[in-house]
């Protein structure tokens, strides 16, 4: 199959799933927290963007319910939150000192042609525009739990949680041609009750270590004093 | 025809760099000059005395023409309002880019023949960023080439522009990668500021501090030349719509209009993108170009990967 005789929609559905894996890969490589956040939308947009495509061209109106609602969560509300969070924390300048860069994108390319192995086999049942949709989700979200890992800042982490959300969802996008608008709603719901108890945890967190760097959470209170 | 495109092509550049200077002061709420302004300033120097150093071997005062010549060369390449004419059949993208490396070569040992520190800091600095951008430019046109299955821009756009509108992530990854490029290689904003002289910043216009007169008339017209010969890359291989495939008056009309109208847009792009960007640390210019390096990497594999039959 080339990609010339795809119809549009697999062929925009391919560019996007890239463009989906290359801002994973800008996230994971992101030092500063104000862009990552800025990255973080813009993924949030290219998911927006594919649920609108979706529901085009495969005629699904409640799509475009889903793609409002990923507008205004992913791209919109929980950016703007985690931005206010930083801004209040004053933590914009602070560069996150991943020790070993390289090693890191080694790491998630990786995990790309990992998701790449581990899919292969469904080749044989589906198109290779599935398998190729699929990998890129799957690699999305190994990468937001990469991303968790390697960095320290609690706003980090919440970033790296949501876009594991979006490998899944838009892995559901792609899949199922559009999931029933009972799971959609309560994923939408269940991403913004995650939001809010983030919130509280930075809160929680700040009042107690007074920052939002995690590895202070592994010492004693009274040895730093 | 072929002649006359590369007449056109630099007949045409002054006007591109006057057009994105007019855009650059409209942003930042100054008077411009006038759009010929870059040709009168042509007109001035070539007419002026150029006073050569001292110590200046002939290395000096030959670089400015071998400097334009194969510049021009590669100009005469890239088809700009016509594919299939004979000067593009005789190389290809590789040569292309050897063209422009032979340029840069001259350069830098007119930078550094003269034995001044500015020149030879510029052509250090010169030599490092263009070291660092050719394989990420050659990454990007490679996606063109493994698409079309040749090396040669003409039928290679010809392909392109006979397939209709196909989305490739490939191409995307590549129009990125070869902006990138073309701001590094052109010595524009986030690299190198054209239009300073302060020692510390400066790149391209280190090397040519000691010109004057008619040789910093072709210099300055040949780097012209180049923003305008990556400009026409950019819009031609990715937007190829327009270009004429026949030799006819209409068909030629029509395709000047289309790289008019592509490079005026790409030049408000990057005037835009010129006064929303402050300049980087020379240090960070590696970053900056291993990102487009990556890019045109990804394009690559994406090319294999995502759209290679199985």
């Amino acid at each position: 199959m080339n990609i010339e005789q795809q119809d549009f929609y697999t062929q925009a559905i391919l560019s996007l799933a890239a463009l989906v894996g290359l801002t994973s890969f800008l996230m994971l490589g992101q030092g500063r927290l104000l862009r990552l956040i800025f990255v973080f939308a813009l993924q949030g947009s290219l998911l927006t963007l594919t649920t609108t495509l979706a529901g085009y061209s495969l005629n699904n109106p409640h799509l475009y319910i889903s793609a409002v609602l990923t507008l205004m969560l992913k791209v919109i509300f929980i950016p703007w939150m985690l931005r206010r969070e930083v801004i209040q924390m004053n933590a914009q300048r602070d560069i996150e000192s991943t020790k070993n860069k390289s090693l890191l994108m080694m790491g998630g390319a990786g995990l790309m042609v990992f998701s790449y192995y581990v899919l292969h086999p469904i080749v044989q049942t589906t198109s290779p525009v599935m398998l190729n949709a699929l990998a890129v989700s799957l690699s999305v979200v190994l990468l937001g739990m990469l991303l968790m890992i390697t960095h320290r800042q609690a706003v980090a982490h919440v970033v790296g949680f949501m876009s594991i959300e979006n490998g899944l969802f838009f892995a559901a996008i792609v899949a199922t041609n559009g999931m029933p608008m009972v799971v959609e709603l309560g994923v939408a719901f269940d991403v913004l009750v995650a939001a809010v108890l983030f919130g509280i945890f930075f809160l929680h967190i700040r009042s107690s270590i007074d920052s939002l760097d995690v590895d202070r959470l592994n010492r004693l209170k009274e040895v730093d004093k | 025809m072929a002649i006359v495109q590369t007449l056109l092509f630099a007949a045409l550049a002054p006007l591109l760099a006057g057009w994105l200077k007019w855009c650059k002061c409209f942003l930042q709420n100054r008077r411009a000059p006038s759009l010929f302004q870059s040709y009168r300033d042509l007109i001035k120097l070539t007419r002026k005395q150029p006073v050569v150093a001292e110590h200046a071997s002939w290395v000096f005062t030959r670089a400015p023409y071998i400097i334009f010549s194969a510049t021009v060369l590669a100009a005469s390449v890239v088809p700009l309002i016509a594919v299939n004419l004979p000067t593009s059949a005789i190389a290809d993208v590789i040569v292309l880019v050897g063209f422009l490396g032979s340029a840069r070569f001259f350069l830098a040992l007119a930078g550094l023949d003269i034995g001044t520190a500015f020149g030879g800091m510029g052509s250090s600095r010169e030599m490092t960023v263009s070291s660092l951008a050719e394989p990420a430019m050659l990454m990007a046109v490679f996606t063109l080439s493994m698409t079309a299955s040749t090396t040669n821009l003409s039928v290679g756009i010809t392909h392109v522009l006979n397939e209709g509108l196909v989305l490739r992530p490939s191409f995307v990854f590549a129009l990125f990668a070869l902006i990138l490029v073309a701001v590094a290689e052109t010595g524009r904003i986030p690299i190198d500021n054209p239009t300073t002289h302060l020692e510390l910043t400066m790149i391209h216009e280190a090397m040519i501090l000691e010109y004057s007169g008619r040789h910093l008339a072709l210099i300055e017209w040949a780097s012209q030349l180049k923003l305008m010969l990556y400009g026409v890359l950019i819009a031609n291989i990715f937007f190829p719509w327009g270009i004429a495939e026949t030799i006819s008056l209409q068909s030629l009309l029509s395709g000047l209009l289309a790289i008019v109208g592509k490079l005026a847009v790409l030049a408000i792009v990057l005037a835009i993108s010129e006064t929303l960007v402050a300049k980087m640390r020379l240090f960070r210019v590696q970053e900056y170009l291993s990102f487009a390096y990556l890019l045109g990497l990804l394009g690559m594999l994406s090319h294999i990967i995502l759209e290679a039959s199985r």
